[in-house]
């Protein structure tokens, strides 16, 4: 055979360097997993640390007065240890829960599988069932012994104490696939703030999760903490909070309100603080705890009342007959008026081929009596004065856009800040604005609807309630606000500085005596009480249904407590409910009690029933454009 | 036959004796740190397995020595007595067992179990090396080769019918020695080659640009390769040489450039080039009147109908367990809730050690029981996890200085018995390591075997201390043997 004469030594070095190949191959490979690839080491620690998450409690909220609103309830979890199930009556099981039995085997099903519940393991808790209630819970308890492996846990819930201010408190719910992604402190299954304090609040009342690190065998046992606990993480408790609201005010403003739509907001006007922010209609904060959540939600969701809708601080209206105070403070500010300036009205104002109507009173009238009959033609003329003061402002342009300013510094034609979501800043319109609308060709009547709170402008209820606190101040206001106090934490500092109107303190005294009269002799009489000083303004927000009555107000006129915005929606005029409600709620506050003299008024509001004669219709009915 | 009276402490290799010591050593270390748990047992408890190997090191360093002391030649006139006695074992074996995980290899003799398997390795070695030794044998006579062949596949046999599938499949170590003793190449080239060709067709087997399946492309690019080089080896006529070497890739090419034009299948102009090569090889054959022309058509044919049969073989042969191993040591499929498991737990543990791992008895991974048998077949976890790439590149590299040490060691000796029996201890030792660590580190097939010197267990740690053992002695005595 040929193949007798090999080389044993060529051999051997073949051999030899296939091994070294070989090994060479096995070290690159060791190299690429070790040195190159980290997923393997995020993957070691998925299987052996399981990381329990401890919940803190979430702050508890209180009323002004340490009233208690809301707080946690235990509620409770049923929960599985599989490998210390044995073979048990199903049928009995669910007779107990009230649940089927193809509901229980799916959910046994469910939670083996790693897929949709990573964090198994058959030695660990596993939640079968959320939030029993206590009747559930009382029953499961006792028979809980023929269940070996079931154990329920304690999980509290959010408990609400009164059935109001659910806009305003808002609730929780399991955090959803964008909670989780936006921020990563939460985890399936937590729950989130969604509405109201408790959204606008949320990293306060949450407070700080703790963690357990612990190790995890293969078989899912548990074998001890990590390094002795060396990771682990005591839970912080979530400050509680004390709100601004007056728990009893809120309720009583519910009360006048109910069966209709609307919104009364009422400020603190010497520190900024919501003393009662009332929307109707709303619901019971109790249907967002427990196992109805999401059935309940539909259903307001989906009710066309909109009762999920925040009218104080999303619902945007023409600011209206209210608006004329501002334009007022603006021309005085501006010295375009004095408060003797006189302009002449003849039920109506004449712009271009236009004409705004106004109701009839005695002509040529002074900013006084324009305010307290709330004259269109007056603030018409006002507007038109500044709008063409050339020799003041160069053009229209320019004046229309420092009034746009002065506006925002009232308050107006943006978020004021308030620490709720949802809030809506409204519009002013300027320059720029008209310029794109009208291509360049507009000027003072093109606009003028603006002078008496419509066309472009628009503006929330906390705006006017707001606007309202800024008068009883005189020239400042502080940035309206539902939480007074955090336990142990600070106000965010936008809360505790004055923020000036821009306009002059001693411009204030003509306004406010004009709103006074109002109310002693004008559109507001049925604000008159006789031992709290009133001023107010009422209006009239344009809605192409029946319009919106409108109340804005402060008392008493000197040393102010409250200011109040009370919107009554489809109401008609604004004196007809809003100004009643207002009255009545201004006496709440201050007095605490309701005198006998308004009880009329109470009467009539509570069974939405206004005086029959159109009084005080003097004022804006007949303010759209022909 | 003369000889002479030497003293063996002072001739037999020390520096393999240390490597045994370190390698015994640090996978007692590993065995412990594998076993170590939070209710931990003592070190030197010997209801632990840690205290239990401890035992049997003690017991296999006696043996060991023991070993040593016997006479030089005692090895080479009992060999076949030895050989015999092992087989009957093994078949007696088959019949004693219990069941132990799916295998009947397990002999329960009192308090210990005995996996005669293990023995046969050495047992066989030596009846080869004996046998081979022969006054004028040669290897590649029919009945040399055939005798030679049944010495290996007889243990080999049993040892599959006892259900040992790795343990079987470590007699293919002795095809190393083979060749070192003369077998042709080729036979190592043509296993080598269906191994190859085989992984890289299931591997690539669902890839596909356009109609061309990639693994069928590979394997054929590479038998054309290997082809072009056998004819380039024969070194007949410088032409024939050009002709290759020029023409194959340019025909290549052209199919190529054509690709680009108008695309088809790829693998029928593979198939139509190896078709011409196949023509020119067996003319050239006719030509020179060539067996070598002949047989690298053979190869080439075969090659090809191997190729096409692979896909059969391994849909219509293979058992399904067995097509999931392999498919998923091959990266084909990813099931690390099943079959892949214990691979994918492996390498988790291992690729969770980064560098410089993390430290003597801290592996996560391991001390929480995510790696199945992991201190058996796969102790290497423990190192690669605990000592990170430092302590496997050490440990693999005390492997394959031991593996070339004994490759030395066996070059160095003058009697042809201790050559092949030197040369099947350092195959056996270095199959086992590449297999086992081959298969924790995801390369390998999942076979069970275990990994020398390092694996729990009485058998295998005694097993591999006799193999060497018995080279260190025949090693110590060559100059007794004048």
């Amino acid at each position: 055979m040929s193949m007798q004469k090999y080389n044993p030594d060529s051999r051997k070095y073949i051999i030899i360097g296939s091994i070294c190949l070989i090994v060479f191959i096995y070290l690159a490979q060791l190299f690429y997993i070790q040195v190159i690839r980290d997923d393997y080491k995020i993957m070691a620690d998925n299987n052996a640390f399981l990381k329990r998450t401890l919940t803190p409690s979430r702050g508890m909220l209180y009323d002004r007065n340490g009233e208690l609103l809301v707080f946690n309830q235990p509620a409770y979890d049923l929960t599985v240890v599989m490998k210390e199930v044995q073979p048990f009556d199903t049928l009995e099981f669910c007779t107990i829960l009230n649940t089927s039995k193809e509901y229980l085997i799916k959910r046994l099903e469910d939670i083996k599988n790693r897929k949709i519940n990573p964090g198994y393991s058959p030695y660990l808790p596993q939640t079968i069932l959320t939030q029993l209630g206590e009747k559930e819970f009382g029953i499961l308890q006792e028979f809980l012994y023929k269940f070996p492996g079931f154990y329920i846990q304690n999980q509290p819930v959010r408990k609400y104490n009164y059935p109001h201010a659910a806009h305003l408190l808002g609730y929780i719910a399991k955090a959803d696939r964008q909670n989780i992604l936006d921020d990563n402190y939460y985890a399936q299954g937590d729950y989130i703030g969604k509405n109201g304090v408790e959204r606008s609040y949320e990293s306060i009342l949450r407070g700080e999760k703790g963690m357990e690190m612990l190790l995890r065998d293969s078989r899912g046992r548990i074998k001890g903490k990590y390094e002795d606990g060396a990771y682990d993480k005591n839970p912080v408790s979530g400050k509680d909070l004390t709100l601004s609201i007056d728990i009893e005010l809120q309720k009583y403003g519910e009360e006048l309100m109910q069966n209709k739509m609307g919104t009364i907001v009422m400020i603190e006007p010497s520190t900024g603080e919501i003393l009662c922010m009332v929307v109707k209609p709303d619901y019971d904060p109790s249907l967002f705890v427990g196992r109805q959540f999401g059935n309940n939600y539909m259903q307001l969701l989906n009710d066309p009342t909109k009762p999920l809708f925040n009218r104080a601080l999303s619902g945007t209206y023409p600011p209206g007959s209210t608006f004329k105070v501002a334009q007022g403070l603006v021309f005085l500010q501006e010295n375009i008026i004095t408060t003797q300036t006189a302009y002449t009205c003849h039920h109506g104002f004449l712009a271009g081929n236009r004409r705004l109507n106004c109701h009839s009173h005695y002509s040529p009238i002074t900013l006084g009596p324009a305010i307290q009959t709330s004259c269109n033609s007056y603030f018409c003329w006002g507007l038109k004065a500044m709008l063409e003061n050339r020799s003041k402002y160069g053009d229209s342009r320019n004046a229309l856009d420092l009034w746009q300013g002065r506006m925002k510094d009232l308050g107006f034609g943006r978020k004021l800040g308030v620490d709720l979501p949802g809030e809506r800043g409204g519009y002013m319109p300027n320059s720029q604005y008209y310029n794109k609308k009208y291509k360049n060709r507009w000027n003072a009547f093109t606009v003028i609807s603006i002078a008496i709170g419509q066309g472009e402008t628009e503006s929330t209820p906390m705006q006017i309630c707001n606007f309202a606190a800024q008068i009883a101040n005189r020239g400042y206001f502080y940035t309206p606000h539902v939480v007074k106090k955090i336990r142990d934490g600070e106000l965010d500092a936008l809360y505790t500085q004055k923020r000036h109107s821009g306009i002059d303190h001693i411009h204030y005294n003509p306004i406010i005596e004009a709103l006074r009269s109002a109310v002693t002799g004008g559109t507001c009489w049925k604000a008159w009480i006789p031992d709290i000083e009133i001023c107010g303004k009422t209006g009239t927000a344009q809605n192409s249904g029946k319009d919106h009555s409108v109340f804005m107000g402060f008392a008493p006129k000197e040393n102010p407590q409250v200011a109040i915005a009370v919107y009554v929606e489809n109401g008609g005029w604004g004196s007809s409910f809003a100004v009643p409600i207002g009255r009545l709620m201004i006496e709440k506050y201050v007095r605490g009690e309701i005198s006998s003299q308004s009880k009329g008024f109470e009467w009539s509001v509570l069974n939405n029933l206004t005086s029959g004669k159109r009084d005080a219709v003097q004022e804006d009915q007949h303010m759209e454009d022909d | 036959m003369p000889y002479r009276r030497i003293n063996i402490w002072k001739t037999i290799d020390w520096w393999t004796i240390g490597l045994f010591f370190i390698l015994i050593i640090a996978g007692w270390l590993s065995i412990y740190g594998a076993g170590y748990d939070f209710d931990r047992v003592e070190i030197f408890n010997l209801s632990g397995r840690a205290g239990n190997q401890l035992l049997w090191m003690m017991i296999s360093v006696i043996v060991g020595f023991g070993i040593v002391m016997v006479e030089n030649d005692w090895y080479d006139v009992f060999a076949y007595w030895i050989y015999g006695f092992i087989i009957i074992l093994l078949i007696v074996t088959i019949f004693l067992a219990p069941e132990i995980k799916g295998s009947r290899s397990w002999l329960v003799l009192g308090p210990v179990n005995v996996q005669p398997a293990e023995f046969a390795k050495f047992a066989t070695a030596l009846a080869l090396a004996k046998f081979m030794n022969q006054y004028k044998f040669k290897l590649m006579e029919l009945k040399s080769f055939a005798i030679v062949l049944a010495l290996i596949t007889v243990p080999m046999l049993f040892i599959l019918m006892q259900h040992e599938t790795g343990s079987a499949l470590v007699f293919l170590a002795f095809f190393i020695v083979l060749y070192r003793e003369g077998m042709p190449g080729g036979f190592l080239l043509a296993g080598f080659c269906a191994t190859l060709f085989f992984i890289l067709s299931i591997k690539f087997a669902d890839s596909a640009i356009g109609d061309t399946v990639v693994g069928e492309m590979i394997v054929l690019l590479l038998i054309l390769t290997i082809t072009s080089g056998l004819i380039y080896r024969v070194k007949k006529d410088k032409n024939v040489e050009k002709y290759t070497l020029l023409g194959i890739p340019a025909l290549l090419i052209i199919a190529g450039i054509a690709y680009l034009f108008f695309p088809y299948n790829l693998n029928y102009a593979l198939l139509a080039i190896s078709g011409i090569v196949f023509i020119y090889v067996i003319s050239l054959a006719v030509k020179y009147w060539l067996r070598d022309y002949l047989l690298i058509a053979v190869f080439l044919l075969l090659s090809i109908i191997f190729l096409f049969s692979v896909d059969y073989v391994f849909n219509h042969v293979l058992e399904p367990h067995h097509q999931s191993r392999i498919q998923v040591s091959l990266g084909v499929t990813n099931d690390p809730g099943g079959a892949g498991y214990n691979v994918n737990q492996s390498k988790i543990a291992i690729g969770s050690g980064g560098f410089w791992g993390k430290g003597y008895l801290n592996g996560t991974q391991t001390k929480l029981k995510y790696v199945p048998e992991q201190d058996t077949d796969f102790i290497f976890c423990t190192v690669g996890e605990e000592k990170g790439f430092v302590g496997s590149a050490i440990v693999l590299g005390l492997f394959l200085t031991l593996t070339i040490r004994l490759i030395f060691l066996a070059e160095r000796q003058r009697y042809g018995f201790n050559r092949i029996y030197g040369y099947s201890v350092a195959s056996i030792i270095f199959f086992h390591v590449a297999i086992n660590i081959g298969m924790v580190i995801g390369i390998t097939p999942v076979i069970g075997i275990p990994l020398p010197f390092f694996s729990y267990g009485g058998s295998s740690l005694l097993s591999f201390t006799m193999l060497l053992f018995i080279f260190l002695r025949l090693d110590a005595g060559r100059s007794e043997r004048l």
